[in-house]
């Protein structure tokens, strides 16, 4: 089976795409610390409810940068491939 | 597409022009900005006749009122954020960021393609607040804003210099990524799914991929700014 050069490197850049989403992983497990502990701190402090939710969403906000990354990848090598254009 | 799935995330060009040799575009970023724009300014005009108008032996009317929970609101953000000495003067800026952003990622509720999620835009908006860090930066701690770089041992100046370099860099990526994101799921579910289910499902997703998130986000990228430009101060409040 011959396979042409444009169909390998746009094959192989959907695979690297999805691959990369796997990053999706990290920014899961971090905000979902982040509102573990947020609703203990307002189940001991119900009061401090008006601080601890701003700081929390704040927070979440930071860890999922590292997960908007590989988004950004995912989507250049989907749609702005820079890779073809090397062919 | 091959595959008669009608998938539109990009940025689609409308009118062609030519300027220093290169090859521009109106482009839909363009038009929404414009369109959110006239409305904003349509309603400043609106809120700034309402105040003048207003008698100060009355109850306000509803529409003063909601223009000073706006204004009430942002006042004290801006002051939570920067504390009471620097707060009053940077409350315009960050108002007005606030409610542009607001309106940019509210712009997908009404069929329009979001203005911030195209790099372009939320670039534009981390370069002012990169500006705004080092403008304050060396006018509240004179050159201590340099030598801060070499701290607290000389040997991370480059880390430190990468550091600052990417501020503007993640808070603009992070605008763009999440509202890009919205966009495109929106784009995948009224692309793939059958059309009698375009009837309240896409509303659900309207919700939080729009509201919730755009909101967060816009209210993440004021604080951020905030933050940063806070450090620059360098006194203790």
């Amino acid at each position: 089976m011959n396979i042409s050069s444009e169909a390998f490197v746009l094959g192989m850049s959907a695979l690297g795409a999805g691959i990369g989403m796997i990053a999706g992983l990290g920014p899961g497990i971090g905000q979902g610390i982040a509102a573990g502990q947020g609703a203990a701190a307002v189940g001991r402090n119900p009061g401090a409810r008006g601080e601890i939710m701003p700081t929390m969403l704040l927070g979440q906000a930071v860890a999922e940068t590292t997960g908007l990354y590989s988004f950004a990848i995912a989507i250049i090598l989907i749609f702005a491939n820079p890779l073809v254009k090397m062919l | 597409m091959n595959s008669g799935v009608d998938l539109d995330i990009g940025v689609n060009g409308y009118l062609e022009y030519h300027l220093f040799g290169q090859t521009l575009y109106i482009t839909t970023t363009h038009i929404c900005l414009l369109i959110i724009m006239i409305a904003l300014t349509v309603f400043g005009i609106c809120a700034n006749r309402a105040i003048k108008k207003a008698d100060p032996y009355k109850a306000p009317g509803k529409f003063l009122c909601f223009i000073e929970i706006i204004v009430g609101l942002l006042d004290s953000m801006t002051i939570g954020g920067l504390g009471k000495k620097h707060g009053p003067s940077f409350a315009n800026y960050m108002g007005t960021l606030f409610i542009f952003i607001l309106c940019s990622n509210l712009a997908g509720l009404f069929g329009l393609r979001p203005p911030t999620a195209d790099y372009g835009v939320t670039l534009a908006l981390g370069m002012i607040t990169f500006i705004l860090i080092h403008y304050n930066g060396f006018k509240y701690q004179k050159f201590g804003h340099i030598t801060g770089l070499f701290k607290p041992i000389p040997i991370l100046f480059p880390i430190n210099l990468v550091g600052e370099i990417a501020n503007p860099l993640s808070i603009s990526l992070r605008l763009f990524g999440n509202v890009l994101s919205g966009t495109v799921m929106m784009a995948v579910v009224y692309a793939l799914i059958p059309k009698f289910l375009l009837i309240a499902w896409p509303g659900v997703l309207h919700i939080y991929f729009d509201v919730f998130s755009g909101a967060i986000q816009t209210y993440v990228f004021v604080m951020l700014s905030m933050v940063y430009i806070s450090d620059a101060f360098d006194d203790e409040e």
